[in-house]
């Protein structure tokens, strides 16, 4: 193994990770406007409203992301009425393929996760926001949603994770993102094994800072749970927290 | 004129001519279980009225179906004077909410909400259903805390608080509405015995205050010293009812006799 061969690496993939990003934080915005309002049609009790929600959530979690991302890809262009429609000046560029495959899926993962913290958030904290005269909006905005994000914040930190490796599939449709930049790398060098060394530790890189934020987050958001006010040796704490997140000074759950 | 002002002559003038509340042969079934079977009541403005019974005898589903927790299958409600159609199915939402809002509610388990602050509990439902500027409600809220006793603890998170203090924020949450009707809902049963006594002490400055309440509750000794009067409930109908000390003294109903005899260690403390 070459060492100094995976440092040389290193800043040619540097580059491609911004394409890496971008997928992933687009994928993660839009999957999250599409996921909040399907979570509460899914965590609603009408079968009307939450049954279609459930199908769509099935179809998403039960099939590859791989295929999906080809069926968006390859399939749409198979049709003519897409090519001849306006949709096809989206439909053509692999990075929207990429990027409606990945937030569909992404949106189909968070609105489970989201429903489960919907559906944990106690029955007497909407009861007494009902007692109060709060309208249906009101509490949801206000009760339901600050408690369930929090009751759903590990298992959505998971998944961000998890939809940051997945977008390196974006480099089987000819996008250059980190993996792809990778495997041409490993085509030029002949050198696989410290080329993708290179890429899977910056891989590595992004989930440690991803982690951090969400444990961050995680514990400023879980104040109400903490008996004890920060003391020193913070940063210590908060980089233990990432490698083993729990709340400091918190009741065990 | 402004909006409270028009709202004050509205109760002034409804209540010289009406009760503050006025249920007319209330029912709730689950299913095909019969909870409530018909059950009435009237109560003038500044009423305390405890309600008791053993426990599936309706008291509590019966003031749950008061403000909507429980949808009723059949009955009237007045309040101040005002109908509310109580046929399921019949009231609209908007209906039932600002029902609720003249109605307040507190719960046994006191439903606190975990993730907010003492103040922001309290001012939560004041700024964003009844329009208070934050400023006026917190002033509200001081005010409330002042009252409960716990005016220091504003920043405190619920799960700092004991369920005495819990149960004492829960009251002053529901009184920031300015509710023209309180429902207890056996608000001591959740609490440690040695906290019992700072709750009851806030509800029974209440009832000297002149408030209408309904008070659903164990606490016998505790209902006979502030209740005007007593409603017992079997098998969802009202037994027996009258003055606590009619009540107490001399039960007409074998089973209310039944009742207060299983209950007398509770009597006495």
């Amino acid at each position: 193994m070459n060492l100094s061969l995976i440092l040389d690496v290193l800043p040619l993939l540097a580059d491609s990770m911004v394409l890496t990003a971008k997928l992933t934080i687009a994928s993660i915005i839009l999957g999250a406007f599409i996921a909040l309002p399907l979570s509460l049609m899914r965590a609603s009790l009408t079968a009307f409203l939450s049954f279609p929600v459930l199908a769509y959530t099935f179809v998403f979690r039960g099939t590859p992301l791989l295929i999906q991302l080809f069926l968006v890809y390859y399939g749409a262009s198979q049709m003519d009425w897409i090519r001849s429609s306006a949709a096809w000046f989206i439909l053509r560029e692999p990075f929207w393929c990429a990027l409606i495959a990945f937030s569909l899926n992404h949106a189909a993962y968070t609105t489970e996760i989201l429903r489960g913290g919907i559906r944990a958030v106690p029955f007497g904290d909407v009861e007494a926001a009902k007692a109060l005269g709060m309208s249906y909006a009101l509490r949801t905005r206000r009760v339901v949603l600050p408690a369930a994000i929090r009751l759903a914040l590990p298992a959505y930190a998971n998944e961000v994770v998890l939809m940051l490796k997945a977008s390196s599939l974006a480099s089987t449709i000819t996008l250059m993102e980190l993996t792809g930049t990778a495997r041409k790398i490993v085509a030029q060098t002949f050198s696989p094994y410290e080329v993708f060394i290179s890429a899977a530790v910056i891989y590595l890189g992004i989930t440690l800072v991803i982690s951090y934020a969400f444990a961050h987050l995680e514990r400023h958001l879980a104040k109400h749970q903490q008996r004890n006010a920060q003391t020193g040796m913070f940063w210590f704490a908060e980089m233990i927290a990432t490698l083993r997140p729990r709340l400091r000074g918190s009741v065990s759950r | 004129m402004t909006i409270q002002q028009s709202v004050g002559v509205f109760r002034a003038t409804a209540d010289d001519v009406q009760p503050a509340l006025r249920v007319i042969e209330l029912k709730k079934q689950f299913g095909p279980v019969e909870v409530l079977r018909g059950v009435s009541l009237t109560a003038r403005r500044g009423d305390v009225i405890s309600i008791l019974g053993s426990s599936g005898s309706g008291k509590s589903t019966f003031l749950r179906c008061l403000n909507f927790l429980e949808a009723p299958t059949d009955g009237e409600v007045w309040v101040s004077g005002r109908h509310v159609r109580m046929r399921e199915g019949v009231a609209g939402q908007r209906e039932i909410n600002a029902l609720r809002a003249r109605l307040g509610m507190v719960f046994q388990t006191f439903n606190l909400w975990s993730h907010k602050t003492v103040l922001d509990n309290i001012i939560e439902a004041p700024v964003h259903v009844l329009g208070l500027s934050r400023g006026e409600a917190i002033e509200r809220a001081e005010a409330l805390l002042v009252k409960v006793g716990l005016a220091d603890r504003r920043n405190a998170y619920p799960s700092h608080l004991s369920g005495g203090q819990q149960q004492r924020i829960a009251i002053a949450r529901t009184l920031a509405m300015e509710p023209e009707i309180l429902l207890f809902d056996e608000p001591t049963s959740a609490l440690d015995p040695e906290l019992v006594g700072e709750v009851l002490k806030v509800i029974r400055a209440l009832a000297e205050e002149g408030r209408t309440m309904l008070v659903v509750t164990h606490e016998l000794g505790f209902a006979r010293q502030v209740s005007d009067r007593i409603m017992f409930l079997h098998q969802g109908q009202v037994e027996e009812e009258g003055s606590p000390d009619t009540v107490f003294e001399d039960p007409s109903s074998p089973r209310l006799r039944q009742f207060l005899a299983s209950h007398v260690g509770a009597l006495r403390s």
